[in-house]
């Protein structure tokens, strides 16, 4: 701040820290219903000072049947099914349009902008658009209750290849004839020199792509049936209505706990090249 | 270490031809300098000779084997790029040994040719950080370090020092020189500037729109200029150009006065005469009425026009001169250093 006014910068703390409570008060309630027992979390008023049945609740939750009463799968393979469908999207996702990139800015081939309009097109249609014909071919290739089912029909977009072939553009053309003089062929290139420049583009894609693919919920919710198969986002849901009773808070509490942990870790440790390959220019 | 041989070489875009039938044979050794004004062509001929552009028509030689066809690497030359094209994300020692771990040489060899560039360029201090950390000055150097460790029959150089300040560039110009010349290796140099293009071309081929205008070492180019574009582009302050009628006695300036001297041609030519070829003399035949005084130190620039006429002229004086704005000044030029062009042609008529 250049200005120093005395009243301003109370006014901005003040709304920055009403901020921070709007966000993460929700959180906060959220970790105190996972430290208490059912029979607390059902009295009123709700308690906002964290209890001693953490560790409890945390082992009925991930190697229990999860909530008494019904049969869902236990939490810890809910979390490695998100984990695989998250990181076979965000992975899958890169590997794809980082070679449709190098494709159609490195070469040129007929029709050329006709692929890459092609590709730009599936923008306007997500998942939710086209969800009814995409789940006819899942169905009809096997691919229900499978990994590959999960991520295979989100891992074609065109973001990430619309954001390589920008970052792609950025580097200067001798670089690639410098290459070409050095011997270098073109995957060569790409791998030798490419890859290397797009370094933290490729992990700001990979934090942003493995947010979006843990927090799918319609897709999954759609074509896992088996129970062994279910991931965590929809679990949460499955739980709130599975109760025939009142919902065991504590239990979904703690679930919805362990679901942000794995997205916090991601953007946590890989927060530096994240911010780089957002802002960074200079190539 | 090779001649290179240009035969009849042109180049289009579509339907522009932006390269006319250039010619030139270079010798074994040879530095030679491209030379022109931006968009003359230069770029495109020395990226053609690396193979980074195709042959419209015509043939490139490089030693024994015509190139025309040949990928870049496969042509035996190293190239400067002009905003030095190092990776970035490769060490000073990598970017040098890139193009050998391709070619599969054995460590200890790139090793060797690492180390002894480095010697030579004297950046040892430097191998291991990243292009980022360097100055404009030690980049350059890591770009020849990356030129010289392949060992190459020729070395291209596309505007290598435009991106560095004026005294690093001078600095360079010569270091430049000093290796090729110890190295001697064939070299193409591509550059705007007349002064680098006359201190570093054993000879210096200019283009102008496309069209070589004149090939030859930079004193021919200075003492017997083929065209106007020529007389105009080498030596500076440019050359003084006046129309004038030509006789076989002398030549009339514009304002009448007649320069006496035996002529060949005859009828209305293009007159030029450096600044530095015109003398001060209280009798002279040219009056040039001085609007600016340059002091450059070791000379003096008068800036003004013939007397009588709107045709500016530059003279230049040694040493300090206390001439004041308007007032006239009479010069003589003796015959030798007169050039003739046709005014239609624009080319040399004494040839």
């Amino acid at each position: 701040m250049i200005e120093n006014r005395p009243f301003t910068s109370f006014l901005s703390h003040l709304i920055l820290i009403l901020g921070v409570i709007a966000i993460a008060l929700p959180i906060w309630i959220t970790f105190v219903a996972a430290t208490h027992n059912e029979l607390r979390m059902n009295q009123t008023p709700l308690p906002l000072w964290p209890g001693t049945y953490l560790w409890e609740n945390l082992q009925k939750t991930l190697f229990g049947k999860g909530l008494s009463g019904s049969e869902t799968a236990p939490v810890w393979m809910m979390l490695l099914n998100s984990l695989a469908m998250a990181m076979m999207i965000s992975v899958g996702k890169i590997a794809i349009s980082l070679l449709s990139a190098f494709a159609i800015v490195y070469f040129k081939f007929p029709f050329r902008m006709t692929c890459f309009w092609m590709i730009f097109i599936t923008l306007m249609l997500p998942v939710e658009v086209r969800i009814l014909p995409t789940f006819e071919v899942v169905a009809n290739l096997g691919l229900l209750n499978s990994y590959w089912g999960l991520s295979i029909p989100l891992i074609a977009s065109a973001t990430a290849t619309f954001m390589f072939r920008q970052v792609f553009l950025t580097v200067p053309d001798e670089l690639l004839e410098s290459a070409r003089i050095d011997g270098a062929g073109p995957m060569r290139f790409f791998w030798d020199i490419l890859l290397p420049l797009s370094r933290t583009n490729i992990a700001a894609l990979f934090v942003i792509l493995f947010i979006f693919g843990w927090n799918q919920y319609l897709w999954p919710l759609l074509i896992t049936t088996d129970t062994s198969m279910t991931t965590i986002v929809m679990s949460i849901k499955q739980m709130l209505e599975a109760a025939e009773q009142s919902p065991q808070w504590n239990i979904i509490m703690t679930t919805a706990l362990l679901a942000m942990v794995p997205p916090i870790f991601v953007v946590i440790s890989m927060q530096k090249l994240f911010v780089q390959g957002l802002t960074e220019t200079d190539k | 270490m090779a001649e290179i041989q240009l035969t009849d070489l042109t180049k289009s875009y579509g339907p522009t031809e932006v390269l006319h039938h250039v010619e030139g044979d270079i010798k074994d050794g040879e530095f030679i300098v491209i030379v022109g004004p931006s968009g003359c062509g230069k770029s495109t001929l020395l990226r053609m000779v690396a193979g980074l552009e195709s042959v419209t028509s015509g043939e490139i030689r490089i030693g024994d084997r015509r190139v025309n066809e040949l990928e870049p690497s496969a042509r035996d030359i190293a190239m400067v790029f002009q905003n030095y094209a190092l990776y970035p994300h490769m060490s000073v020692r990598e970017n040098m040994a890139y193009g050998l771990k391709i070619r599969k040489l054995p460590k200890g060899e790139i090793n060797r040719r690492v180390e002894e560039a480095a010697d030579i360029l004297e950046i040892h201090q430097y191998l291991d950080r990243k292009p980022r950390q360097l100055s404009g000055g030690q980049r350059q150097r890591v770009a020849m370090g990356r030129a010289i460790v392949r060992d190459p029959q020729v070395f291209l150089f596309d505007e290598p020092l435009s991106n560095l300040d004026a005294k690093l560039r001078v600095q360079m110009r010569l270091e430049i020189r000093k290796l090729q010349q110890r190295l001697g290796v064939t070299s193409i140099y591509v550059t705007h500037d007349q002064v680098e293009a006359m201190t570093l071309g054993d000879r210096l081929m200019v283009l102008n729109g496309g069209y070589v205008e004149q090939f030859g070492t930079p004193i021919e180019l200075y003492d017997r200029p083929a065209s106007v574009f020529v007389a105009g582009f080498i030596g500076s302050p440019a050359m003084n150009l006046l129309p004038a009628e030509a006789h076989s006695d002398g030549i009339v300036l514009p304002t009448g006065v007649k320069l006496a001297g035996a002529q060949t041609q005859s009828g209305s030519v293009l007159l030029g005469v450096r600044p530095e070829h015109l003398v001060p003399d209280q009798d002279g035949p040219i009056a040039i009425d001085v609007d600016m005084v340059e002091q450059l130190g070791a000379n003096s620039l008068l800036h003004g026009t013939l007397s009588g006429t709107d045709h500016a002229m530059v003279a230049s004086i040694p040493g300090h001169v206390a001439t004041a704005n308007g007032t006239q000044q009479r010069f003589s030029a003796a015959p030798e250093v007169l050039h003739l062009f046709s005014p239609e042609t624009q080319k040399r008529l004494d040839a």
